[in-house]
């Protein structure tokens, strides 16, 4: 068996069982928790517009502090949006999502999905970077976040280099890609990138509850 | 061709012009990826080569090897050369059988003890000796029979160079490749199913010019036809960098002439110089008639999955398996969820009872 066999098939399959079996199990868990009730008499109904208000209100920068993390904010919703592109508009990925999902969606011309990957492996480097020098960042930074960091960095750099031929052979580059991405899916549910799972129902629920409060999300 | 002749006379003898011969030597030289000035080194050199001694062992295979090389087309300079070899022994192609056609092997051996050159075609089975046996002779000794006193060896095809389509799954014969029994003696892999024939003939030119081996590449093929993969050669290549695919055999991107990646091609892959030399006096190649590669230079290349799926899709996509997994990981949320609770209401009681 090629690396790169070893890349489509077996690694593929358990780092998807593994991926699949993690976000599950964490949002099952997280859905069944517990919380003790409520018994104070809610200041106004509560519902679905205070959950969506939240959701809205909190993908916005606090007025607060909008000029201190003016930067994070732009440079968070440039790589959250470079890396969609890249992921969902690159033909050949379509073709990896079409063999697992069995349909598939229009591609974007190569040289935007490069220029898209360029992108948020720049601004993903520069966050590192800074969170490694930002003392208040270093502070609160954890292993977890350096490798969320850098299992997000490394599909990005071997897939353009996959995709330029360089440093390598193209089958070899190719494999070494996947399995970026497979150990990608191997840590998600299990660190914090499981906030692209959590962080829209957590908004909803905290709307939801100041809602109950009386509180304007 | 005469014993006693050498090559250079030969050709002038089949009406081989000096100029058509130089330009042969020219392009046997930019093939082979040698400097300008050696294109006199490899005329000089091929123009005064006397006739090797090439024996040639045919084992599991279709003979699509040689039917590649004798049926390519009207004959040409390289397949000149080729008839200029002595070909002592080929049991597909010669009148002789059975112990006539033993002898004559033997007799090549004996004569060109040392510097004979052995051309393979085919894998070799291990299961049984007697899946496939020439004169009672099975595959296995009379490769180890023959190899002893050649001075190379040359395996012709993907079955002789990699265990090819015999090896596929489940390998029912144990096919194995000439390299994996043979290993003490340089080993030039030509790869492919079949092989092109002027690669063929480029190795035996370097042969006869240099008294050598080409330079080969991890898989023991020769890096002047096998350095670059289809994809990196091919004419289509632009449209893969533009994104424009041909999602079907005959949709407007077809048509086109657009890039057949989508459509499994395996170029970006495959390492042969199919996308340069052409088959057929040049004339077009398997992308060139709009099918996608199918890889057949690689090892294993019958085992890759589906000539249709392309190269980035995975080899493995089964839903219920994922529905498997999420099922699993329900009952795993279930399961904590519970042993969470469970905890906080001993923590609860354990509290209440400290308080009163």
């Amino acid at each position: 068996m090629t690396l790169l066999d070893f890349a489509r098939g077996p690694a593929l399959q358990w780092s998807l069982i593994i991926l699949v079996t993690g976000i599950i199990w964490r949002i099952v868990g997280a859905l069944l928790l517990s919380s003790r009730k409520d018994l104070s008499v809610a200041r106004r109904k509560s519902g679905l517009n205070d959950g969506l208000g939240a959701i809205a209100t909190r993908s916005l920068p606090a007025h607060t502090f909008e000029k201190r993390i003016r930067f994070q904010h732009v440079t968070g919703y440039a790589w959250h949006l470079a890396l969609f592109v890249t992921v969902l508009f690159f033909g050949p990925h379509i073709l990896f999502f079409e063999s697992l999902l069995g349909f598939s969606w229009p591609a974007l011309p190569n040289g935007i999905v490069l220029f898209s990957a360029a992108v948020a492996l720049a601004i993903l480097i520069a966050l590192l970077i800074r969170r490694a020098n930002h003392p208040v960042q270093k502070l609160i930074s954890n292993a977890d976040d350096y490798i969320s960091v850098i299992l997000c960095i490394l599909p990005l750099l071997t897939g353009i280099l996959a995709f330029a031929h360089i440093g390598g052979r193209y089958e070899t580059l190719l494999a070494i890609h996947l399995l970026s991405i497979e150990a990608l899916f191997i840590w998600f549910p299990f660190g914090k990138l499981m906030h692209s799972a959590m962080t829209f129902p957590a908004r909803f629920q905290a709307g939801t509850s100041f809602g109950r409060k009386g509180i304007k999300a | 061709m005469r014993k006693d002749q050498n090559l250079g006379e030969y050709l002038r003898t089949q009406g081989v012009s000096r100029r058509g011969f130089l330009k042969f030597c020219s392009a046997t030289a930019s093939l082979m990826a040698l400097p300008p000035s050696a294109v006199a080194q490899v005329a000089e050199a091929l123009a005064s080569a006397r006739r090797p001694s090439v024996i040639w062992l045919s084992f599991q295979e279709c003979t699509g090897c040689t039917e590649s090389l004798t049926r390519s087309h009207a004959p040409t300079v390289e397949s000149l050369i080729f008839d200029a070899i002595s070909l002592d022994y080929h049991h597909t192609l010669q009148v002789a059988s059975g112990e006539g056609a033993e002898e004559a092997r033997h007799a090549a051996m004996e004569e060109n003890d040392g510097e004979y050159l052995l051309v393979v075609d085919g894998s070799i089975p291990l299961g049984n000796p007697g899946y496939s046996t020439i004169a009672g002779i099975s595959n296995l000794d009379m490769l180890k029979d023959t190899a002893k006193g050649a001075a190379a060896v040359i395996a012709v095809g993907t079955c002789a160079a990699f265990g090819g389509i015999p090896q596929a799954f489940p390998n029912p014969t144990g096919a194995v490749s000439v390299s994996d029994i043979i290993t003490d003696k340089p080993i030039i892999n030509v790869s492919g199913c079949p092989p092109i024939p002027v690669v063929i003939t480029g190795v035996l030119a370097h042969f006869l010019t240099f008294g050598t081996i080409p330079e080969l590449d991890h898989l023991g093929r020769p890096t002047a036809f096998f350095g670059q993969t289809i994809h990196d050669r091919c004419y289509r290549r632009p449209f893969y960098e533009r994104g424009q695919f041909a999602h079907t055999f005959d949709d407007e991107g077809a048509r086109k002439g657009w890039c057949l990646y989508e459509l499994g091609c395996k170029g970006p892959t495959s390492y042969n110089a199919c996308a340069t030399v052409k088959w057929n006096e040049g004339t077009s190649f398997p992308i060139g008639s709009g099918h996608g590669c199918l890889g057949c230079s690689e090892p294993g290349f019958w085992d890759h999955g589906s000539f249709y799926k392309p190269i980035s899709a995975g080899l493995w996509g089964s839903k219920e398996t994922l529905l498997g997994a999420a099922a699993a990981g329900a009952a795993l949320g279930i399961g904590s969820a519970m042993a969470a609770r469970a905890r906080k209401n001993k923590a609860i009681k354990e509290s209440e009872a400290d308080s009163s």
